[in-house]
């Protein structure tokens, strides 16, 4: 638009100049072109085969049927009960990993000590791959194989509650690194002389962290909250191998593979992903209405 | 400072830059050097009768390829592509393959239940002429009729098999032959203090769904009408719900039964405390492999049925050989087939993996005695066997039954059944939403 209107306010333009419009425009062509093909039209296709009867396993039933997948997706209590399950593993996780991974973002900022050697250390398990670990933990809860079913007797993969806090547990050791990555460059934000200030004027520790620290980072715990709620609800690997969905712990990323995968059906299967798409951008856009003034920049007009 | 430092920084990343470049050039002129080479040893010395088997992994398997090219004599040259060890992985690859219309693949390895799915999807080619003839010529009915899918032909049988009742003779004098006579037996050894647990395969997956499939068979029901298109959940089917739930709820069930998996039976059962258990004739062999001293007394009977004097009609597990719709080379895959599977390949393997052989004539074999001492009871079970239902969406209908069917427990007959109706029939016209 902006680019637009500049062109019209300065319609003359030596030859020169137009030429290296057309050689930008030309150069950028190439790229522009790959993102439609590799991002928009996955998505335009996946959204017109939702809108289609479409089972690989009955090729020849293949027709049009509007909104009739969605219907089918909406009224089905396997999507909701699975909606429900992400939702819950989503908040508890990114809940706790915030919590957690502020505290270790404070460790790593503040170690005098073996820095190097502390971060490196609590990064290990978001080098590791997801499946890997996720292996891991599963034998450690198998009976028989695994020390962690030992202490806690049973087999703790094979109730409902138990499976989840495992998935969770296993979430959240994995990405809390990740978390506490971003927030760390949040901390690097925070001026020094500020919290000595505050600390001269008899702020106490707690005082300082909420009243200074916190808004100071609060763009980055923005973008650590967004990305991380955005990865938990697609969550998949973890459940994938701890339980394969059994015991009412699938994920909508689950169901969807399931559909799509393992019962051919690319209508429903598409719906489901246009949904999860759907439901990734609402809670995107909430989160930056809901924290849009803390976005970088609005912060000191907001104070008035 | 800056200078210097800069153009050391710039001169090292066009170094990179060109030894990059010059890595990729090599890697493509070993890509280009090596591409014919390996398409050269692809099709063998024949040239283009290269025949990609896809199968799942199978002990000395690799000894029956041979020995048939040995014999083809040049005509053909079956390459053994293996599938991974899970049924789903194999389908799946294979499912996405043909669905991209391959031609890749020739021969195809199918789980019985499969046959349907590839049928009506156009995958897999009919077998007809001389070449069905030869395929169908003393195969036993049970896994003669997973070959077969709206009255025609499509594979070729390659194993098959069927679960027995395995019980302790120094607790059950006399195997029972129904359920209710087992469940009843159970509960007057728990009462006398002995080994009484009956174990079997009670998770939510196929397993499960198998042993419904055998018991709705047995009472004379029917899941799904014989033409595969509508969900029919009969008397019989409720009456097999009700034997199920009373069997989960009589007290004589593994407690871990909704965690038991073929294996996981198999090794309860050898662990000592059960008395009978529902399985597929493999563990035999680990008994009397790991433990001798049960495996004296470790015995065998048809599987239990529904209504007395009324013998069960088990559920038939096993493969067959499908030639892809796609493949270039088919008459040479009917051939290969027609040797893989001919009956002394079946016998070798039967010896030598523990595959049941399909083909009647095998099992009079002498060597056959030793390995397979249960052979009589196989026989009888697949002379008169049930299949699963022959839908082409079979593996959304799995996913629901044993989903609704999870945990057995909790069946409630009259209403589980009306629920099966509704989820299986959307199921089959691919219109629900798979649990």
């Amino acid at each position: 638009m902006s680019t637009h209107a500049a062109v019209k306010a300065k319609p003359v333009l030596s030859e020169g100049k137009k030429a290296e419009r057309r050689l930008g425009l030309l150069l950028c062509a190439p790229a522009a072109f790959i993102m439609i093909a590799v991002t928009a039209w996955p998505i335009i296709y996946s959204f017109w085969l939702s809108l289609q009867r479409y089972d690989l396993k009955f090729p020849d039933k293949q027709e049009f049927i509007g909104l009739e997948n969605y219907t089918a997706v909406l009224s089905s209590p396997y999507w909701w009960d699975a909606f429900g399950i992400t939702a819950l593993l989503t908040v508890i996780t990114v809940v706790i990993e915030l919590v957690l991974g502020m505290a270790l973002a404070l460790v790593m900022h503040r170690t005098l000590v073996g820095r190097g050697l502390v971060r490196t250390s609590a990064l290990i398990p978001y080098g590791i791959v997801t499946v890997v670990a996720a292996f891991s933990w599963k034998y450690a809860y198998t009976p028989e194989t695994g020390y962690l079913a030992e202490l806690f007797g049973g087999a703790p993969l094979t109730d409902k509650a138990s499976a989840l806090a495992i998935i969770a547990s296993a979430e959240i050791w994995k990405t809390t690194p990740f978390m506490a990555l971003l927030l760390m460059a949040g901390l690097a934000l925070v001026p020094d002389d500020m919290l000595k200030a505050a600390a001269m004027d008899g702020a106490s520790g707690w005082q300082r962290f909420t009243k200074i620290m916190v808004p100071m980072m609060k763009p980055a715990i923005l973008v650590a909250l967004l990305f991380r709620t955005l990865d938990a609800f697609r969550i998949f690997d973890n459940i994938f191998v701890l339980t394969a969905g059994s015991q009412g712990t699938g994920s909508v990323s689950m169901l969807t593979y399931n559909n799509l995968i393992k019962g051919l059906n690319l209508g429903i299967g598409s719906t489901m992903s246009v949904l999860i798409f759907v439901a990734v951008a609402i809670i995107a856009f909430v989160f930056i209405k809901v924290f849009g003034t803390a976005a970088p920049g609005s912060d000191n007009g907001g104070k008035r | 400072m800056d200078g210097p430092g800069r153009s050391a920084r710039y001169r090292s990343t066009t170094s990179t830059k060109t030894r990059s470049r010059s890595r990729a050039s090599a890697l493509l002129g070993v890509a280009l050097v090596t591409a014919p080479l390996l398409a050269a040893c692809g099709s063998g010395d024949t040239g283009g009768n290269t025949l990609n088997l896809y199968a799942a992994p199978e002990e000395n398997f690799e000894k029956v390829i041979e020995s048939c090219n040995a014999s083809a004599n040049g005509k053909y040259n079956i390459v053994y592509n293996k599938l991974p060890r899970g049924a789903d992985g194999q389908r799946e690859q294979m499912v996405r393959r043909l669905a991209a219309g391959d031609d890749e693949m020739d021969i195809l390895y199918l789980d019985s239940p499969w046959l349907a799915e590839f049928a009506e999807a156009g995958w897999i080619r009919e077998w007809t002429g001389n070449y069905k003839e030869e395929a169908e010529r003393g195969v036993l009915a049970g896994p003669l009729e997973s070959t077969r899918y709206k009255n025609r032909t499509y594979a070729a049988t390659k194993n098959t098999n069927v679960q027995l009742l395995w019980y302790r003779d120094d607790v059950v004098p006399k195997p029972p032959e129904t359920w209710a006579e087992m469940i009843a037996q159970a509960k007057a050894l728990k009462a006398a203090g002995k080994p009484y647990t009956a174990v079997m395969t009670g998770a939510q997956y196929e397993g499960l769904v198998v042993q419904y499939n055998t018991m709705v068979a047995s009472a004379g029901g029917k899941i799904i009408s014989e033409d595969g298109l509508t969900a029919v959940v009969d008397d019989g089917a409720v009456r097999a719900l009700s034997t199920l739930k009373d069997f989960a709820t009589s007290g004589i069930a593994s407690a871990s039964l909704t965690n038991s998996q073929e294996d996981e039976v198999r090794k309860e059962f050898q662990g000592g405390n059960s008395a009978f258990q529902l399985n597929w004739p493999y563990v035999y062999a680990s008994m009397q492999k790991e433990k001798p001293d049960l495996a004296k007394n470790f015995k065998w009977a048809r599987y239990p049925g529904i209504d007395k004097g009324k013998p069960s009609k088990v559920t038939i597990g096993g493969a067959n050989y499908g030639v892809s719709t796609y493949s270039t080379k088919a008459d040479l895959a009917f051939e290969a087939v027609l040797c893989l599977r001919k009956p002394e390949n079946q016998l070798y393997s039967a010896i030598n993996s523990g595959v049941a052989p399909t083909i009647e004539s095998v099992y009079d074999r002498p060597e056959m005695t030793e390995k397979y001492p249960m052979k009589e009871t196989i026989r009888e079970e697949l002379r008169d066997a049930a299949n699963r239902p022959l839908t082409a969406a079979w593996q959304n209908v799995s996913t629901v039954l044993s989903t609704v069917l999870s945990p057995p427990a909790s069946i409630d007959p009259q209403k589980t059944a009306a629920r099966l109706r509704t989820e299986l029939q959307a199921a089959i016209d691919s219109k629900g939403v798979m649990p």
